[in-house]
């Protein structure tokens, strides 16, 4: 074993991470969640719903994979990338999705259209060409008590028509280091 | 709810997570995932001390084969990865796909691992149910060195292991066998929930003769189970096909050998109903993959 000695446990962790593009060095409870830690940096577009893995109100891409920030502590997520909806596209430079979403008509009260635009983000990226039965699959996630899901899924499904060779939006650049497979 | 106050060590090799797990005895909990122990956290249905978090490690998340031929997949390969049949050593191999697409949501199966599945051991578990089924063995290391274990006898109840508390889980292997066809099926209400029975089926089938069938059962009783003496009726048998009266018969006595709970979710009745349904799906599917490949996998 190392000179550092083996590692300790302790309430307080010390984390290393990356949060849209930005390199966070900061010290987390250790029962603190990834959803409470980037919603305590001001990221409140990553919504608080269930808080035990159900709604999907508070889907984050880690390593570009979608995952439920409510379930994975924020020590976990360290040497690696996180996303957030603020990192997608906001008023003045919506995605694609975004605007997909909203021309046909994908969100209502809108709470749970965070955590739908960040798992549809990381469908594409894994598969830029999903069919349909595999975008109903993959939304089947996520809890929307308004939309009735159709529209959502229509949303989802015309980016694919839109272009189905452009693939899917491109993360910004990370400043520095990528996780490694 | 979120989480109660807990402490936490990160390990960075099997050796340090042994040694962290040795330290803190009965009061310290593996976190690989953490898709069922957070939300389990989160709801204070535990409250271990201590986590230890083996996701760093990066020997657990390699596949390869083993001295005897085995299949060996590392305990952190996710769901996911297994889903899309990502992990080299194994193969193409369609029951582990089918088995994978089944477990929670794509943000859960991105996350969870197969060998946190294992460790938790709920009754309704794909990859318990599968393991079974599979004869796969279940690679341990602890305070005691390594050892591997049959799943037939990790599995020892209501959540309940052979692991002891300083061991973790390293691997997964699934033998090779040879003319084997094996096939899963669930039934749950909604995609993505636990399911309410699950059934693999694994038959080693000569021109159409079953030398030998594995059955296990999840969801029908405190742990997953095999049916040994179910299993033995198709032993010898010559099915006809998909079609042949005695899947039914084999299914129906699955339904007979068990007494599955009633709760909330379904009647021990409605239960019986269901394995009788998947388990007849799921022999006859191993029956039209013999057929469709002419008994060789």
């Amino acid at each position: 074993m190392k000179e550092s000695s083996r590692e300790q446990s302790a309430e307080r962790v010390q984390l290393c991470t990356t949060i849209n593009g930005v390199e966070v060095a900061c010290e987390v409870d250790a029962a603190e969640s990834l959803m409470d830690l980037v919603r305590g940096r001001g990221l409140t577009g990553t919504h608080s719903g269930c808080e035990h893995g159900v709604c999907g109100a508070c889907t984050v891409l880690v390593d570009d994979r979608p995952v439920r920030a409510c379930i994975v502590l924020a020590a976990q997520v360290q040497g690696r990338t996180v996303e957030t909806i603020e990192s997608v596209g906001g008023p003045d430079d919506p995605s694609r999705l975004q605007r997909a979403f909203s021309a046909c008509s994908g969100l209502q009260c809108g709470f749970c259209t965070p955590g739908f635009i960040m798992l549809a983000t990381g469908l594409l990226r894994e598969n830029p060409c999903p069919s349909e039965h595999e975008i109903v699959e993959a939304v089947s996630s996520n809890l929307c008590r308004c939309t009735g899901y159709a529209s959502i899924v229509q949303s989802i499904a015309s980016v694919v028509e839109a272009d189905p060779d452009a693939g899917a939006p491109a993360r910004p650049p990370s400043r520095e280091r990528t996780h490694e497979a | 709810m979120k989480a109660p106050p807990i402490s936490y060590a990160a390990a960075e090799s099997v050796e340090e997570a042994v040694a962290l797990l040795t330290e803190h005895g009965d009061d310290a909990k593996v976190l690989a995932g953490g898709q069922s122990l957070l939300p389990m956290l989160n709801l204070r249905l535990a409250q271990p001390g201590v986590l230890v978090d083996i996701g760093r490690i990066e020997e657990l998340r390699h596949s390869g084969v083993t001295e005897e031929g085995g299949r060996l997949c590392g305990s952190l390969t996710t769901h996911r990865e297994l889903e899309m049949g990502a992990v080299p050593s194994l193969g193409d191999v369609a029951v582990l796909r089918t088995a994978a697409s089944h477990i929670g949501h794509l943000p859960i199966r991105t996350q969870g691992t197969i060998g946190g599945s294992i460790a938790h051991a709920d009754s309704a578990s794909e990859w318990c149910v599968l393991a079974l089924a599979l004869d796969a063995v279940i690679h341990v290391r602890g305070t005691g060195g390594a050892r591997r274990m049959p799943a037939e006898s990790f599995f020892h109840g209501f959540f309940s292991t052979a692991l002891e508390p300083d061991e973790i889980i390293t691997g997964i292997e699934f033998p090779v066998t040879g003319s084997s066809s094996a096939n899963f099926e669930e039934y749950a209400r909604r995609s993505g929930d636990f399911a309410i029975v699950a059934s693999a089926v694994a038959l080693d089938l000569r021109e159409g003769r079953c030398e030998s069938a594995r059955i296990a059962l999840g969801g029908v009783a405190g742990a997953p189970i095999r049916l040994p003496e179910v299993e033995r009726l198709a032993e010898g048998h010559r099915f006809a096909g998909p079609d042949d009266e005695a899947v039914r018969e084999l299914a129906h006595a699955c339904a007979e050998a068990i007494d599955p709970p009633s709760d909330v979710h379904a009647s021990s009745t409605y239960r019986k109903r269901l394995t009788e349904v998947l388990v007849s799906r799921a022999v006859a599917g191993c029956l039209r993959h013999d057929d469709s490949e002419g008994g060789r996998r």
